[in-house]
């Protein structure tokens, strides 16, 4: 039988972390690409956050939450030690990149028009990190620039910029896929 | 302003994430920039598309139980198995076996009243008392109600997400009264139980069987519910999905 104080704080532990597992999953399966993996990993999370419980005094629980998926997805990436980078930041050419350049070139007000979820999911899934985590916790998990500094260890001004790169690439994406549908 | 700059800022302007200052500034490069102009309906477009369409996932019922088996747990195993015993059998020695359940487990107050709220849904489909009130209508059961109970229960019409509102009931768990609002789907009867509690905090619905019925219960806004039927664990808590989609709108609405 686990000691009271156990009990007591894998109560607490369950009412303030487990009402974000489906937020968590989410974040999970567009970080890993892969279902099970994102399973394995957002069990592995919560396995660490209720460790770490006792010392955790903010930010708020989701960020927090965030921050360690994020911990174990990396270490994921770097056991695949594949094509993929890791999240960790690579701000490599394409952060320096002006963001403009592509749409300039297609028609400026062209209406996008409404696409199945699959296929939207598709065109984040293709976006480069860590552009596509800063898209993901922003449209997705409708965290604050300041929550999304918090969760991914980066200051307010990154997250800006990555997101508006993230949204220029995907626009560009999005527009190129309805050339090709045409 | 530069472009370069408005290209940036636009995202945080879209996002309301700017103090009123610098947002002054970015309209005032916008209307004098047909460029950026552009650029910034272009993506309120790809917003509003993105946020109709249903982009997050759902995590499996088994990840869920996965992580909750991982916590330390009260353990209860003689009880369990005795349990395990009464889930069998039919209805009425499930009923005459929740007495003595109700013994066994006297020191378990989560325990005993999942068993008083099972033997209430089985009262209620026995006796043909299910509904005092009769009425698809919420408004005709919810003030029905009144100044018969501490607290009113949220009677929401739920038959347009399938779950058919057919009434409401009067009930006695733990030794008060309590508001029962009858749903049913098909041929199920889902009974929600509804009393005050003390704690207004967001407690996570969870699933727990017993005499082979399903039972969902948790807790918002100061209110604890129980939802119980013999649906399947799949679609009583589609039900309860629902049940509090429907609160969220007509709180926040």
């Amino acid at each position: 039988m686990p000691a009271n104080d156990d009990l007591q704080k894998a109560q607490r532990f369950r009412e303030a972390a487990l009402p974000y597992l489906d937020d968590v999953y989410t974040l999970a399966r567009y970080l890993l690409r892969d279902a099970s993996d994102a399973e394995d990993a957002v069990q592995e999370c919560y396995l660490r956050a209720l460790k770490h419980f006792d010392s955790y005094r903010g930010p708020a629980m989701k960020p927090w939450l965030f921050a360690i998926l994020r911990n174990v997805c990396n270490a994921e990436y770097a056991r695949r030690a594949h094509r993929h980078g890791a999240i960790e930041d690579t701000p490599g050419a394409a952060e320096q990149t002006p963001i403009w350049q592509e749409t300039e070139a297609s028609p400026e007000t062209e209406v996008l028009r409404s696409r199945d979820a699959g296929a939207i999911r598709k065109l984040i899934d293709a976006l480069a990190e860590p552009f596509k985590e800063t898209f993901v916790l922003r449209e997705i998990n409708n965290l604050s620039y300041r929550e999304i500094a918090e969760a991914v260890g980066a200051p307010v001004g990154t997250v800006m910029s990555r997101l508006a790169r993230a949204r220029a690439m995907l626009r560009a994406a999005w527009t190129a896929d309805e050339e090709q549908a045409r | 302003m530069t472009c370069d700059e408005a290209r940036i800022l636009l995202h945080a302007l879209l996002d309301n994430e700017l103090d009123a200052g610098h947002a002054r500034e970015v309209e005032a490069h916008i209307a004098g920039c047909p460029a950026c102009a552009a650029e910034l309906s272009a993506q309120r477009e790809m917003q509003r598309v993105l946020a109709d369409a249903d982009l997050r996932y759902t995590a499996p019922a088994s990840l869920r139980a996965r992580i909750e088996a991982s916590l330390p747990q009260r353990q209860q195993p003689s009880r369990r198995s005795v349990l395990r015993g009464f889930a069998m059998g039919s209805a009425v020695s499930a009923l005459a076996a929740s007495g003595v359940v109700a013994l066994v487990l006297r020191q378990d107050d989560q325990q005993r009243i999942l068993s008083e709220v099972v033997s209430a849904h089985l009262r209620s489909l026995q006796a043909g008392h299910l509904i005092d009130v009769v009425s698809t209508d919420q408004h005709t059961v919810k003030p029905w109600f009144n100044g018969k109970l501490d607290v009113a229960p949220p009677v929401i019409d739920l038959t347009a997400q399938g779950f058919t509102l057919v009434g409401g009931r009067l009930d006695y768990i733990d030794a008060r009264a309590i508001g029962a609002v009858v749903y049913k789907r098909r041929q199920h009867v889902v009974n929600l139980f509804v009393s005050q509690t003390s704690n207004a905090e967001y407690r996570a619905p969870k699933t727990e069987t017993m005499q082979g019925f399903n039972c969902r219960r948790w807790g918002n806004r100061g209110l604890n519910f129980w939802a119980v039927s013999d649906l399947g664990a799949d679609e009583l808590a589609e039900f309860v999905d629902k049940f509090e989609a429907a609160m969220k709108t007509n709180v926040e609405g």
